[in-house]
């Protein structure tokens, strides 16, 4: 009887066993379509947007006027052009001028969070900068467009407030805290073993920071400054709103300009789909997609480098 | 015995002078923005009311409240995480639990990196092309909250990855020398000891699909409807796409209107983000290993 019991008992563990083993099996399979699906997407991004806007690259576009006119006017009843350098000065210039403004402070306070305040003052400031990082980019365009704009007008007597200076600062104001925060995950990557010989040699505080850990993080900090490019290169709504849309190349930063992003943003919903317009959006979306694709891999590139070497060293345990 | 040099104590003042300049850093790039959202909130706050919040917008968007905006952004983040969440777990638990460190775990990293990098407007360009027109969704609650969906998936992915990693690999090992499969360990172990930091990144997410406002342009919001949603194939009115439209395409708004819409989108996103923040320092605090 027991014997029956235990044959019993056996059979259905076998029975069990094969359905665990099925259930394993669909669950790895469903987990690896979702692990693969980041893959899909980014592809499938990439064919969407070029099968809208190849057709218009090989037939109607002609390339020497796309990089090199300034005349974005596809809209013109009977000689429409598609010159989209004035597009991308203005992108190049807002996105410049938020770095000269972003990329010094966000190292700056990138450097005091992890090297110079104490732990719990750490803290504060990274859960403050975390917060700044939320804000939405719609609330940063209402904030030029309402509070910077009278500002820039009043304090240096121009008749238009929404221009390069005006997008560029808030640009810059939006980018900082996600450097700052990318900046201090690479300078926390450095060992503190590091610190610890610096200073075992006499090395003062400052020479421990900027004869070692920065240039150990050189890597991780200029992948900050890339990613916060690509940020500010693809940003919308606040470069939409605050750079004052006018299509032309600015001579200084008081002057009006236009986005890439912005353009796409205001004329696709005019745009009639399957259009010469509609596809001229999607030839700017080609472009915004591979530079900022550039960008990304560049960054991943030198943050692996420096990940690479890092790794390879015993001690740069977890702790640090 | 030992005594401070004239070295000693000079580098001591240029220690000071150093970290009171980067100090001085810190606080520009954090000062202006506490007094932006000051300037908001003193300007904002006077309009703000349970009426402003439930009520419609009247005369032509110039007067009355934001009800069906807040209900819209409500739909859209709820069906952008209802499609973002079981995908973003699957590829973190991919990630974490199976890959080995090959060329297709790279592509794959590289592509959330990417995902991460694309810009807002080329995401709403591929809601139109792919959700919209491809699927024939239309512009429709689905068409822009799967645009959304797509836009926050490396935020569900990496914080996810994040918590499972967190998990130590001996609970695994012991679940697996008891006999059970991948997935029973899985499911018995990693995610029952994972699952309030998996919570703090959909937070998170929430606070990031809430804000968004390029990606549904296109695909499925819509400047005013006298009505609310009834299903995910309407279209909706949206928190940041209404501020968008009363501070720059909507005529003679009143001053404190586009203030108070954008204080309470920013008080959502903000309160939905440090309830994430306050989450993790509270699961870090209660770490069990």
């Amino acid at each position: 009887m027991s014997t029956s019991k235990a044959v019993g008992r056996s059979g259905q563990a076998d029975d069990s066993l094969n359905l665990d083993w099925f259930i394993d099996r669909a669950a790895q399979i469903l987990i690896f379509l979702g692990g693969i699906s980041a893959i899909v997407l980014i592809v499938g991004i990439f064919v969407f947007v070029t099968q809208e806007g190849l057709g218009f690259v090989f037939g109607r576009l002609d390339l020497v006027e796309f990089f090199t006119s300034p005349r974005w006017a596809p809209t013109s009843g009977y000689n429409p052009t598609y010159g989209a350098l004035a597009l991308m000065v203005g992108t190049a210039s807002v996105t410049g001028l938020a770095m000269v403004v972003a990329v010094p402070f966000s190292l700056g306070a990138a450097i005091y969070i992890s090297e110079f305040a104490n732990p719990r003052l750490r803290e504060t400031l990274k859960i403050l900068v975390e917060l700044l990082a939320a804000i939405p980019s719609v609330v940063w365009g209402f904030i030029g467009l309402t509070l910077l704009n009278p500002l820039v007008i009043k304090a240096f007597n121009v008749p238009i407030g929404l221009n390069v200076l005006n997008s560029g600062v808030i640009l810059g104001l939006m980018a900082a805290p996600i450097m700052t925060t990318i900046a201090e995950d690479a300078l926390k990557a450095v060992p503190d073993a590091y610190r610890e010989a610096a200073e075992a040699l006499g090395a003062t505080r400052l020479q421990v920071v900027f004869r070692v850990v920065l240039p150990a993080a050189r890597n991780g900090l200029l992948a900050a400054v890339l990613l916060g490019v690509g940020r500010g290169f693809g940003e919308t709504m606040a470069v939409l709103m605050a750079s004052g849309h006018s299509i032309h190349l600015p001579t200084s930063v008081f002057d009006s300009v236009r986005a890439l992003t912005a353009t796409i943003a205001t004329e696709l919903g005019d745009a009639a789909q399957g259009s010469d317009h509609y596809r001229a959006l999607f030839t700017l979306g080609i472009l915004l997609f591979l530079v900022t694709f550039l960008i990304n891999l560049t960054a991943d590139i030198v943050l692996r480098r420096s990940g690479g070497r890092r790794a390879a060293r015993p001690g740069s345990a977890k702790e640090s | 015995m030992f005594e401070a040099t004239a070295l000693d104590a000079k580098n001591q003042r240029d220690e000071r002078l150093v970290k009171g300049a980067f100090l001085v850093m810190t606080l520009l790039l954090i000062l202006p923005v506490m007094l932006i959202l000051g300037v908001l909130i003193w300007r904002g706050a006077p309009i703000l009311s349970i009426d402003f919040l439930f009520t419609e917008p009247t005369q032509g968007m110039t007067a009355g409240g934001i009800f069906p905006a807040l209900i819209g952004t409500v739909w859209l983040v709820v069906v952008a995480l209802v499609a973002s969440v079981p995908i973003g777990v699957a590829a973190a638990l991919y990630l974490s639990e199976y890959a080995k460190d090959n060329w297709l775990t790279r592509l794959i990293n590289l592509a959330i990196i990417n995902l991460a990098g694309v810009p807002s407007i080329v995401h709403a360009l591929f809601g139109v092309g792919a959700f919209v027109l491809f699927f024939r969704f239309g512009t429709s609650i689905l068409a822009a909250s799967l645009t959304l969906a797509v836009m926050t998936l490396p935020v569900v992915i990496v914080s996810t990855r994040e918590s499972l990693q967190a998990v130590p690999h001996a609970f695994r090992e012991a679940c697996w020398s008891m006999g059970a499969t991948r997935w029973q360990t899985i499911r018995r172990v990693v995610l029952p000891n994972s699952i309030s930091g998996i919570l703090t990144g959909i937070i998170l997410e929430v606070s990031r699909t809430a804000g968004e406002t390029a990606p549904i342009m296109f695909t499925g919001a819509t400047m005013f409807l006298p009505f609310l949603p009834q299903s995910v194939l309407d279209q909706t009115m949206a928190m940041s796409l209404h501020l968008y439209f009363i501070s720059t395409q909507v005529p003679d708004v009143p001053d404190a209107l586009p203030y108070g819409v954008a204080l309470v989108l920013i008080g959502m996103v903000l309160a939905m983000n440090a309830l994430s923040i306050a989450f993790r320092i509270y699961l870090r605090g209660k770490k069990k290993w």
